[in-house]
């Protein structure tokens, strides 16, 4: 059941999107209202911290629905969270926020996450639209992996701090197929025709498809690019490929729908306490990684914004998002977690989770995972072919 | 009140003066302001400016020409659907409805207590491909084994043509009770069968309706994009799925209004030539 209402609240949130539409950016914008002033960067805690996550990102109690170590963080600093799971993916979520930001208005938002592998991040650095963390409230930033220490677009993490990665790869059900382990057999083998999906986020499918073609997603060419999207294209025209989606895969996947889908190894992890038959590999030729990251939007409290980074790069904390609790009935958000001490945390607490390589991936399958070109992410050409592709 | 006896006149313009100001301002500002932003130039990196980009037309057309065709036909079959299944319901309920008519009429208007979104999601589950439905289907060999219904044309059209259905059932009901049944009778009477009289007397008096129902359902259900999205293939997106997309995810404004002006221009040239076809005057009722 519960997967079902994951995909019915996205569906939800893509209609208001949808909705919002409607309402015309344009117009809003002519008639602008008052702006807000950016908040100060007074070292006094907000009454509130307004976050907006994707959904499913947070550790949460089966039963009550609450999220502890948010429950814990208020009661610690006495601070409410008023936590919101708005955001399915990167384009509709920027597409909402880019009016308001560009008028120099608050969205009323102190936390958002958007992820390295779209256009976003550094797009809204660039523009100028997002605080700098408050570095003095957060000395467990020495906890960060090292090796996401220094991306192109915030050398110095001035400005962003990873929430959680995780890789891309295929997803099958054994009960209606043999395992699929390549893009050439998900979009190839006639007997998944109409049972397969490709990821909308055009990075991910990108990243898959171009190391099937032999070809290096961290350096995209035109050539290799229209390769892939010829690619793509073929298994859309045959039928092969049944729709893009964001994380609204899972559902159908679990129920049987779908015998085999492109998929995020965090939504896997989550699935397969629930169905043992749904299996998650990176392809043989490779998958790709990428990391969502949080941002404090103008306006946000980055004071408080950078209190609450800091509480989550706590080891302990870290952990118990990544993992949960069984004994409380708590599960995790199973991705890929940046918090160096948090696989030691949870070895203590929550072994099997420690080990699941889903979550904990070994050297030999980050060694097979790609980050892609980000001058590919910017190129408007690149993004409209995109698009023009996935709602052809 | 000395003011409005002194003049007298001016009485129909002010009870008109809240809607064409509603209108006004949230109706044609916002179109204005949509017609300027479709002439626009630029990317949203660098700002978009007035350029009477005229080209921004032509490529809508030119590049989504598919997207136009096929959300005419799509919402022209679930048009003819709405009104093959509705008219036999709504002559029912007019006619031999008696003291029930009202609860039979609330069981039409009963699925829009539901938002439209968990209706149409509802149709995943119904049509899902170890749904009932398509089993039942394959069962009767109307599905080939590999058949399915979740994700096609057939999905987005039944998904529209449901959605959109009491928008043709109510006014096609409206314009069969108001007939007098005197009328009938005496062309049974005088020189008809029921069936020539149905065709001479109650078909032609409830035109009216059927030409406001297949209005409010054509017109709304050829730019929807919710079908399309949760009920369709990529194959099967709509012009609607296309606007979303450019203004929401690509944020190419100029592109999604040029694309929406198109749409509007193609919608009034359908109701255009319907009205030649059935006549202007069932227009107006």
């Amino acid at each position: 059941m519960r997967d079902l209402e994951f995909t019915r609240r996205q569906l939800l949130e893509r209609a208001a999107l949808g909705g919002a539409a409607l309402t015309l950016p344009g117009f809003l914008a002519a008639c602008g209202g008052s702006s807000k002033k950016a908040a100060s960067s007074s070292h006094k805690l907000a009454k509130t911290l307004r976050f907006s996550n994707w959904t499913l990102y947070m550790d949460t109690n089966n039963k009550t629905h609450m999220h502890p170590t948010l429950e814990s963080f208020s009661k610690k600093y006495g601070v409410h969270v008023q936590y919101t799971e708005d955001i399915n993916d990167n384009a509709s979520f920027f597409g909402k926020i880019q009016g308001p930001l560009s008028r120099g208005q608050s969205i009323d938002r102190d936390i958002i996450v958007m992820t390295d592998n779209s256009r976003y991040p550094s797009l809204l650095i660039k523009k100028g639209w997002v605080e700098k963390l408050d570095k003095s409230a957060l000395p467990n930033i020495k906890n960060l992996q090292p090796a996401l220490s220094h991306p192109a677009w915030d050398p110095h993490r001035d400005y962003t701090l990873p929430w959680q990665s995780g890789m891309t790869g295929i997803a099958f059900n054994d009960k209606l197929t043999d395992p699929v382990l390549s893009i050439d057999e998900l979009f190839g083998n006639r007997k998944l025709k109409g049972k397969v999906t490709c990821l909308n986020e055009m990075a991910d499918a990108l990243s898959l498809v171009m190391v099937s073609n032999g070809d290096d997603p961290s350096k995209v060419t035109n050539a290799s690019f229209n390769r892939a999207i010829t690619k793509i294209k073929k298994a859309v025209d045959s039928g092969q490929i049944r729709q893009f989606t964001g994380n609204d895969y899972a559902a159908p996947l679990a129920k049987g729908d779908l015998a085999a889908a492109m998929s995020w190894s965090g939504d896997i992890a989550q699935l397969l306490s629930e169905n043992s038959h749904l299996h998650w590999n990176l392809p043989a030729d490779g998958g790709d990684i990428w990391t969502d990251n949080m941002l404090i939007p103008k306006g946000g409290n980055a004071y408080t914004a950078s209190v609450y980074m800091n509480y989550v790069y706590d080891p302990k904390i870290a952990a118990q998002i990544e993992g949960g609790d069984p004994k409380t009935g708590d599960t995790g958000v199973y991705y890929i977690c940046p918090v160096v001490g948090a696989r030691e945390a949870l070895l203590k607490t929550n072994a099997a989770i420690a080990k699941n390589t889903l979550i904990f991936p070994t050297k030999k399958m980050l060694d097979n995972v790609h980050v892609i070109d980000p001058n590919a992410l910017n190129n408007e050409k690149y993004l409209t072919t995109w698009q023009n592709l996935i709602s052809a | 009140m000395g003011f409005l006896h002194r003049h007298r006149g001016l009485t129909p313009y002010l009870l008109l003066a809240p809607g064409v100001v509603w209108l006004g301002l949230f109706f044609l500002v916002p179109l204005g302001f949509l017609a300027y932003q479709s002439l626009e130039s630029g990317s949203i990196d660098f700002g978009y400016a007035f350029s009477w980009s005229w080209g921004n037309y032509w490529n809508a057309i030119r590049n989504y020409r598919g997207h136009f065709e096929r959300s005419l036909e799509y919402a022209g079959i679930a048009t003819v659907l709405a009104l093959v299944v509705s008219y036999p319901v709504a002559y029912w309920i007019a006619f031999r409805g008696g003291r029930w008519k009202n609860l039979l009429l609330l069981f039409i208007v009963a699925p829009f207590f539901v938002t439209y979104l968990i209706r149409t999601l509802a149709w995943q589950t119904i049509l899902a491909d170890h749904g009932l439905v398509v089993r039942t289907l394959h069962h009767l060999h109307v599905l080939g084994s590999t058949g399915r219904l979740l994700n096609t044309a057939t999905a987005v059209v039944a998904g529209i043509t449901y959605n959109f259905l009491p928008f043709m059932a109510l006014p096609l009901y409206v314009s069969l009770e108001q007939i007098d049944g005197r009328l009938i009778e005496a062309a049974e009477d005088l020189y008809a069968s029921r069936w020539k009289a149905f065709l001479r007397v109650t078909l032609p008096l409830s035109l009216p309706g059927v030409v406001a129902g297949t209005l409010l359902t054509f017109i709304p259900a050829a730019g929807d994009f919710i079908n399309a999205q949760l009920l369709g293939s990529p194959t099967n997106h709509m012009i609607g799925n296309v606007i979303q997309s450019k203004f929401l995810e690509l944020t190419d404004y100029p592109a999604a209004a040029s694309m929406s002006f198109v749409l509007m221009a193609a919608i009034i040239v359908a109701v255009l030539a319907y009205a030649r076809a059935v006549g202007t005057e069932q227009l107006t009722g």
